[in-house]
Order: structure tokens, then C-alpha cells, then sequence
């Protein structure tokens, strides 16, 4: 059973498309990515999805309910953690799971012993009763998780879940969601544009590039796909036609003054090609990752960077709250 | 059933949040302080009111500055909830958007009435040592006044809510706020009495629903013979004051965009 339709969903804005003709089908159960640049449209297709946002045409589903006409029956259906910082640094984490607890109407008991449950699954039992304040930017992101998660979302949507996080923070909280969807068989839709972590992460992903979707599948696939291994070449200049004749190079492309050939089986070719093209500076033999994929679907090499600034950065400026 | 839980959920982080932030329990009693000891004092000492002092003639304005200046003030925090994503949290929670400004409303009253409560302590001492003759302070009429106060502030947490729903930086919030707030506290006669005004003059104050808050709390802790208007006027003008401001403020966050 598919959890989450879209069907031709469609967000524009006065003069761009930000999300245009989107039509996806998850499963019940699966950890999936939307994975693309800044810009791309995952948050905006992120925020259609969890109501808080109106499509401009095409709509969704999720646990069988239309997000344009049942917005109610999907909010209960669903935990989020966003982007930015979505608790109270004033309040304790406890206080904050309270609030949530009461926001989503749930009775006293059953509270009090998710609470527990939650609090127990991020490791923050020890510090609850600490402000959130006081936590370091890994803790507040486990804290949001554990808030997501309190009222047994079928859905849980993570918006860039490390963004801005060391990376012993990332691989914590990496855990956690592998652990979620093992134990609770719950659905989670992840947005990033970090590729290593759809790739750690995700049992699909779709790549997203100006509101469109360009390649969906498994991370294996997707690289499989591809065709075998990536040698990275540098040089002053290449003879590009001699590589081309090359009747074993799948793909030719070209990136910062480099050239990356795809084919099966580099180090049996790797001295005939080396023969062929003649000087070179440097050269580099790999299986290819996800940013492979992205570069040979879009032609451009995700950036890395987040205009937007971070994660971290916003919970400093979010501090100064006077 | 549901929609009363969110609704306290709301209330109880407002209120948390501002009993833990002691600078704003601190300023905001400091400055009501500052405009009776001082502004009171200085003035009271060149001019007078007949039977009472200036100082004792301005406290009911100082009670009604007090709520203006913090129940307005008060939507600048919804600006802050947009910027981090505490905002979203909460919207996308299943309850109405009528009763996150429901909510909203009752967290920011309660902050503004708590000042208000302390004022009311700061009054009876200020009596004990004589520096206010002439306030009635009794539980009838700091009951009544509580009353008006409510009301009045409601009126004024949802100008507040209004705006902040509706910008984007918390400097632009500041920056037409204090258009607004500085007419309204001025044009109250809070300050002055607004039996002989110039003609000029007059039309601004009536426009004012804050006006008839400062008029009606005058005849309750000061006598009727200070204040202008019917308290009952008073109280009717005020309560419409606040049931427009709530039924614009449900319309702005139905229309609230993040």
C-alpha cells in the first residue's frame, strides 16, 4: 500500500516554480529521500505535504487522506521536525514534550509514559529538566526527533535532520532513524542535500532539481546505473575525441577543468586510457556515489554550501531573542 | 475538548517564558515607576488638581500605559515564533488557527495582568507612606479595575497578534508599533484630563478606545468626579474595542503566512 500520493503536485510562486508536477508514491514503512540543492523544492513539497502550505494545482494523499480536503486527518497522521529550531529554549525539554503532548490532545497517562519512552530513545532522560538552552545543537536536533515521533506519527517527515551538526552529532542521530523505522515500521520521509546521508539512509530517494523530480530509486541502483567505476581525470588539456572512441567509456563529463569516465572494470582499462590522452597531472579511480548521479543527471555538482546559513547559526540568532 | 488543551498548552508557555525571563518582570515595572515617581512628581510639584495630587491623578494612566505598552508589545514574540520554526510546530498541530490566537490572547493578558496585579501592591504602598492620597484602592475597586483592564488588554494583545502575524522582522514589528503605541498612550488623556480640550484636540481622544479605559478606571479608583464619561459608556466602548480587535485578529491568522 502506497502511504503518500502526489498526484501532479504543483507550488508556484510569482515567477518561479518551485515545485512543479510532482507525482511520487511511497510506501508504507520505507525511509525516503528527497535529495537535491538549496532551492530545489523539497522544503516547499515538504510543506505541502504537512499542510502548512497550499498547492497551487494537483494535490496528495497520506494514510488515505487528501491534504487539501482532510488537512485535519493528515496533521494527525503525521510528526514533523523542521529545518530551523522548533523549541522553546526557555522551557525544559520536558516542558517542551508536554506542550506537544497537549497540542496533539493526548490523555494524561499516555503522555506521561511516551514522554518517558521518547526521551529514553534520544538519550536525553539525564538532561530533561535542563532548558533547552543549555543543550548543545546535536541535543536540541534529538530532542525536535523525539517530539516528532511522541504521537506515533504514521508519517514522520525529517527536514534536513543534521543540517549544521558536527559530524558525530549526524551519525547519532543517523542511528536514531534507522532504529525508528526498524522498530516502529514507520514511514519517513527525509529531505537533504547531503549525499552521503541519503545514501546511508535511504531505502529510495528521489533527486529533485528545480521542482523536478530527475531520477528515483534505490541508492544502489541509482549508482549502478551509472555503470561501474568513475576515473577522474586533470590535465592542462585532454584530447576529449580520443576518449570518446574509446569503445568501453559509457559517459564523458566534464567538471572544474576535469573529466570523469564512466566505465565497468577501470583498473583492466585504466593503462590504455592513460596511453591515449597523453599528459596528465592527476588521476583518481572510484565507485561512484550519489553526487555522481546528481552530476550525471543534472550536469551540475551539488553545492555543499546552505546560503540560508545553518541550522546552528539560526538557533545563535534565535537566542538573542530580547 | 481538544481545542482547550492547545488553547492551555499556549497559555502555559507564555506564561512559563515570561515568569522565567526576569528582565521582562523587572522593565516593565520599572517604567510605570519611572512615569509616576518622576513625571508625577516633577510635574505634580508646578501643578494641581484640586483635591488630589498629580501623581495620584495619573495612576489610572499608568495602570492603562502599563497594559498598552505590554499587551502590544507582546505580539513581537509571535515574530520571533515565525522566525525559528516554533511557529510551524504549532500550526501544524491538529487544532484550529482561531485557538492558537485564542491561546495566544490568554498568555499575553495573563503576562500584562501580573504586571498590573504588582502595580496595584506598588499602589498600596506608595499609600501606606503617603505618596498617593486620594486612591481608592479597595477590593471592589480593584476588582472593577481588573475587569476593565481585561477587557482592554484583550483588545490590545490582539493588536499586538495582528501585526506580528503579519511581518516578518522583529525590527519592522518595533518600528510600527511605536507609530501606533505612542498615539495611543498621548492621545488617552492619560496624562491630562480631557474635560476642556481644544476643539482641535477633542475628535482624536474620542476616537481612542484606549481613552475610555483611562476614563473608566478614573471613576473607579479616583471618583467620579475625574472622569468624563458614563463608566458603563466606558465599558461598553472598551468591549466592543475588544471583540473587533478579536474578530480581525481570527482573520489574520486564518491569512497567516510563514
Amino acid at each position: 500500500m502506497n502511504i503518500i500520493e502526489t498526484k501532479n503536485l504543483t507550488k508556484k510562486f510569482e515567477k518561479m516554480t518551485a515545485v512543479d508536477n510532482l507525482n511520487l508514491e511511497i510506501k508504507e514503512g520505507e525511509i525516503f529521500g528527497l535529495l537535491g540543492p538549496n532551492g530545489a523544492g523539497k522544503t516547499t513539497t515538504l510543506l505541502m505535504l504537512v499542510t502548512l502550505k497550499p498547492p497551487t494545482s494537483g494535490t496528495a494523499t497520506i494514510n488515505g487522506f487528501d491534504i487539501v480536503k482532510q488537512p485535519d486527518k493528515v496533521r494527525k497522521s503525521i510528526g514533523i521536525v523542521f529545518q530551523d529550531p522548533s523549541s522553546d529554549e526557555i522551557l525544559t525539554g520536558y516542558e517542551n514534550l508536554k506542550l506537544h503532548g497537549w497540542l496533539y490532545d493526548m490523555p494524561d497517562t499516555l503522555r506521561e509514559e511516551r514522554i518517558k519512552e521518547v526521551l529514553n530513545l534520544v538519550d536525553l532522560t539525564d538532561r530533561k529538566d535542563d532548558r533547552v538552552k543549555k543543550y548543545s545543537g546535536g541535543m536540541r536536533r534529538r530532542l525536535e526527533l523525539a517530539r516528532g515521533l511522541m504521537h506515533h506519527p504514521k508519517v514522520l517527515f525529517l527536514d534536513e535532520p543534521t543540517l549544521g551538526l558536527d559530524p558525530q552529532s549526524r551519525e547519532h542521530i543517523w542511528k536514531y532513524i534507522e532504529n525508528l523505522a526498524k522498530e516502529k515500521n514507520m514511514t519517513i520521509i527525509i529531505t537533504t542535500h547531503y549525499m552521503d546521508e541519503a545514501d546511508k539512509l535511504c531505502d529510495r530517494l528521489a533527486i529533485i532539481d528545480h521542482g523536478k523530480i530527475v531520477v528515483l530509486g534505490s541508492p544502489k541502483e541509482l549508482k549502478k546505473d551509472l555503470g561501474g567505476d568513475i576515473i577522474r581525470l586533470k590535465a592542462e588539456s585532454l584530447d576529449l575525441d580520443v576518449l570518446k572512441k574509446l569503445s568501453y567509456v559509457k559517459n564523458i563529463t566534464q567538471c572544474d577543468g576535469e573529466v570523469c569516465l564512466t566505465l565497468e572494470d577501470a583498473n583492466m582499462h585504466l593503462q590504455e586510457i592513460l596511453k591515449v590522452v597523453g599528459k596528465i597531472d592527476s588521476v583518481e579511480i572510484r565507485s561512484p556515489t550519489l553526487d555522481d548521479v546528481f552530476l550525471h543527471y543534472t550536469g551540475r555538482a551539488i553545492r555543499e554550501d546552505s546560503p540560508e546559513g545553518s541550522w546552528a547559526d539560526k538557533a545563535m540568532n534565535a537566542s538573542t531573542r530580547e | 475538548m481538544s481545542e482547550l488543551k492547545g488553547i492551555y498548552a499556549l497559555w502555559y508557555r507564555e506564561t512559563k517564558v515570561f515568569l522565567r525571563e526576569r528582565s521582562r518582570v523587572i522593565s516593565s515595572i520599572i517604567n510605570p515607576l519611572l512615569w509616576l515617581l518622576i513625571i508625577g512628581g516633577g510635574l505634580g510639584a508646578a501643578v494641581s488638581f484640586g483635591d488630589i495630587p498629580y501623581q495620584t491623578f495619573i495612576y489610572p494612566g499608568v495602570l492603562i500605559q502599563t497594559a498598552l505598552f505590554s499587551s502590544v508589545f507582546f505580539g513581537v514574540y509571535i515574530v520571533w515564533d515565525k522566525k525559528i520554526d516554533f511557529m510551524k510546530e504549532v500550526l501544524v498541530a491538529p487544532m484550529r488557527r482561531t485557538s492558537v490566537f485564542v491561546g495566544k490572547i490568554f498568555g499575553g493578558a495573563t503576562d500584562t495582568l501580573l504586571q498590573i496585579l504588582i502595580l496595584f501592591v506598588i499602589g498600596f504602598a506608595f499609600i501606606a507612606i503617603g505618596i498617593l492620597p486620594g486612591l481608592h484602592l479597595t477590593v471592589v475597586s480593584i476588582l472593577v479595575s481588573l475587569a476593565f483592564l481585561l477587557v482592554t488588554t484583550v483588545g490590545l494583545v490582539s493588536i499586538g497578534l495582528i501585526i506580528g502575524s503579519q511581518m516578518e522582522s522583529p525590527e519592522g514589528f518595533q518600528l510600527i508599533i511605536s507609530f501606533l503605541i505612542f498615539p495611543m498612550f498621548f492621545l488617552s488623556g492619560s496624562l491630562f484630563p480631557i474635560n476642556n480640550l481644544p476643539k482641535w484636540l477633542a475628535p482624536f481622544i474620542y476616537v481612542n478606545p484606549v481613552t475610555y479605559a483611562v476614563d473608566g478606571l478614573r471613576c473607579v479608583l479616583l471618583g467620579s468626579v475625574f472622569s468624563k464619561f458614563n463608566p458603563f459608556i466606558d465599558f461598553g466602548v472598551v468591549c466592543l474595542f475588544a471583540v473587533i480587535m478579536i474578530l480581525i485578529g481570527t482573520y489574520a491568522f486564518k491569512k497567516m503566512k510563514l
